[in-house]
């Protein structure tokens, strides 16, 4: 795994680039771990609470940790028309966890979005941001088993 | 089969030339508006946006060369902004436009660096859209390595889940790093903006038709569509419709053709009910108002805005009263929490109608809301909060016998 720092680093001579460097945080561990937070502020020149401020603004960002996939299920109004809750509700079942949670494993963590702008094939859910089209309750098992 | 009703300009190469390749483009004549622009002054480049008729396609249809024009000269650092945040639900078009003809939208940036003096863009692309990020960083690449950019130079800034900061001033806070709130305005960016100098936000498919009103004349582009609203118009249609995908048409065609030509008609034979147009932040429309042009100002009359373009159709068995109480957890949701009637506003309305849509309301409820709705119109700092209440007063409006049959 690479170090925090060094992936913070990277992003050090972008202005503003905190966001940047959370992205590439995240891009590594899922998540933005207390003490790359720590040093992202310091690196940036912000306090601590500023750059937690930052963190916990945006819904893509999270200082909590995740699982290895992260699924995302859009409920904006083209999809929730299209059937998102039954999808919403055959995830939860198939993976024995409520929207928010996390796997027992670590494998899976469940959470509802906004459009994510591929309403072409509604209802739409992501894992690790990567798009999966017209997604029915049904096909859910077939979906999530493919990650391992 | 839709080719013949649309009207191609901005997709007209769409699946024919590679999104990444500066040559593939200028193959296709590509450059040649930013090479006349340059050939331009200033002053003459911007009249010449400004006489096109070219108004913004992020929603708030403000001409663009008139935008241009309150830019300061004397100021040595000025910026770019292309807004690729595309957070509007039910809508894609911009990331049609990167995928189909990335090149154009970043000559139009160049043009706009000419007219306002900057050699400095800046993509904030939503963080939904990491491959698009991708395609972009390779498109600069490619036009960089050709040329023909000269010293325009074009950074991409990835956004990470927040709706609000499609609005600029947001967006602006965003690219520097902090939460994104909105600032309040005046200052306009264009006299104060990123990192305090002047600086031009305008929407993906705003610059994307900058060359194209370079190569083929202001008169040309004035002469398409509307009068007050010329151009085209990139659609994404989503719901109960038997084509769901993107059209780009005339600003002038109608929503009835919108939904019945290209649309197809209504799925599985069923009957209209209503349309949203312009995302969610828009009215919904009943039947007897199909018959208006899609554009900024046909729209507006009936009550109603084009928005980004999308268009969300409900067929007869739909339930608009909970279709609206979902729009309401929207807002709710993205609201940033920094001004007082959007804060509180947004959980009221959904407060409320969770409580009609569970058959617990009244009518009282919905004269709350409608004076709740008042007051964040025009109270709330942002357009947030001011567009949040209109899908509800639009439905109580028009189909205000689906409400009644469920409050007590
Ligand atoms: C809450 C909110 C969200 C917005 N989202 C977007 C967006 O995703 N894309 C966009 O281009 N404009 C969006 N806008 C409009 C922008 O503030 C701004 O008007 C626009 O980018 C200007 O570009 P234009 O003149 O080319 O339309 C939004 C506005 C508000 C209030
Ligand atoms: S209207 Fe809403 S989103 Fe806009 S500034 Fe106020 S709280 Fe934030
Ligand atoms: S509404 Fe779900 S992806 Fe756009």
């Amino acid at each position: 795994m690479a170090n925090y720092k060094d992936i913070i680093d990277n992003c050090k001579s972008t202005k503003g680039g905190i966001i940047e460097a959370f992205h590439a945080l995240q891009e590594e561990f899922n998540y933005i771990p207390q003490e790359a937070l720590t040093e992202a502020a310091r690196v940036f020149g912000l306090s601590e609470a500023q750059a937690y401020g930052v963190a916990t603004f945006y819904s893509y960002l999270s200082v909590e940790q995740r699982g290895k996939y992260i699924i995302r299920m859009c409920e904006s109004a083209p999809c929730h028309v299209a059937g998102a809750d039954e999808v919403i509700k055959a995830m939860e079942d198939y993976l024995g966890i409520k929207v928010g949670e996390t796997t027992a494993d670590g494998k899976f963590t469940l959470e509802l979005c906004e459009c994510i702008g591929q309403c072409q094939a509604t209802p739409v859910i992501s894992v690790n941001s990567k798009p999966i089209f017209n997604v029915t309750a049904q096909q859910i098992p077939e979906i999530l088993g493919q990650y391992k | 089969m839709n080719m013949a009703e649309e009207m191609r300009v901005l997709l007209e190469y769409a699946d024919k030339i590679n999104p990444e390749s500066a040559e593939d483009y200028i193959k296709v004549g590509g450059y040649e508006g930013l090479k006349k622009a340059r050939s331009m002054e200033r002053k003459d480049l911007i009249d010449e946006v400004k006489r096109s008729g070219l108004r913004g396609r992020g929603g708030a249809g403000f001409n663009a060369g008139m935008k241009w024009s309150f830019v300061p000269q004397d100021v040595p650092v000025k910026y770019v902004v292309c807004n690729l945040d595309e957070g509007e639900p039910g809508t894609y078009k911009d990331r049609m436009i990167c995928q189909k003809n990335a090149q154009a939208l970043l000559e139009g940036m160049a043009i706009c660096g000419h007219a306002i003096d900057s050699n400095q863009g800046y993509i904030y692309c939503r963080g939904e859209y990491p491959f698009v990020v991708e395609l972009l960083k390779n498109a600069i690449a490619s036009a960089k390595s050709s040329g023909v950019l000269e010293d325009f130079d074009i950074e991409v800034r990835m956004g990470a889940g927040a709706y609000v900061c499609g609005e600029e001033t947001a967006l602006i806070e965003s690219i520097e790093g902090h939460r994104g709130e909105p600032r309040f305005k005046p200052p306009f960016p264009g006299v104060e903006g990123l990192w305090g100098a002047p600086t031009v936000v305008n929407n993906v498919e705003t610059l994307a038709c900058l060359p194209y009103i370079l190569v083929n004349g202001a008169d040309w582009f004035a002469g398409i569509g509307a009068e007050k609203y010329p151009g085209t118009k990139i659609l994404t249609l989503t719901g109960d419709i038997n084509n769901p995908t993107y059209f780009e048409v005339p600003t002038n065609y109608t929503l009835r053709d919108v939904i019945y030509k290209l649309g197809g008609g209504i799925k599985n034979g069923k009957k209209f009910k209503a349309v949203q147009v312009g995302g969610t932040s828009g009215a919904f429309i009943p039947e007897q108002n199909l018959d208006t042009p899609i554009d900024f100002d046909s729209m507006s009359a009936i009550g109603a805005a084009l928005g980004s373009g999308a268009v969300l159709v409900l067929d007869e068995t739909r339930d608009i009263v909970d279709v609206v109480t979902r729009i309401s957890k929207f807002f709710e949701h993205e609201s940033c929490g920094k001004c007082n009637p959007c804060r509180e506003g947004t959980f009221r309305c959904r407060e409320m109608m969770e409580k009609i849509n569970s058959g617990k309301g009244s009518e009282n409820d919905m004269d709350n809301i409608l004076l709740l709705s008042r007051v964040m119109q025009k109270a709330a700092l942002c357009g947030l909060g001011q567009a949040a209440p209109i899908p509800i007063e639009s439905t109580i409006k028009h189909f205000r016998h689906e409400y009644m049959r469920k409050v007590l």
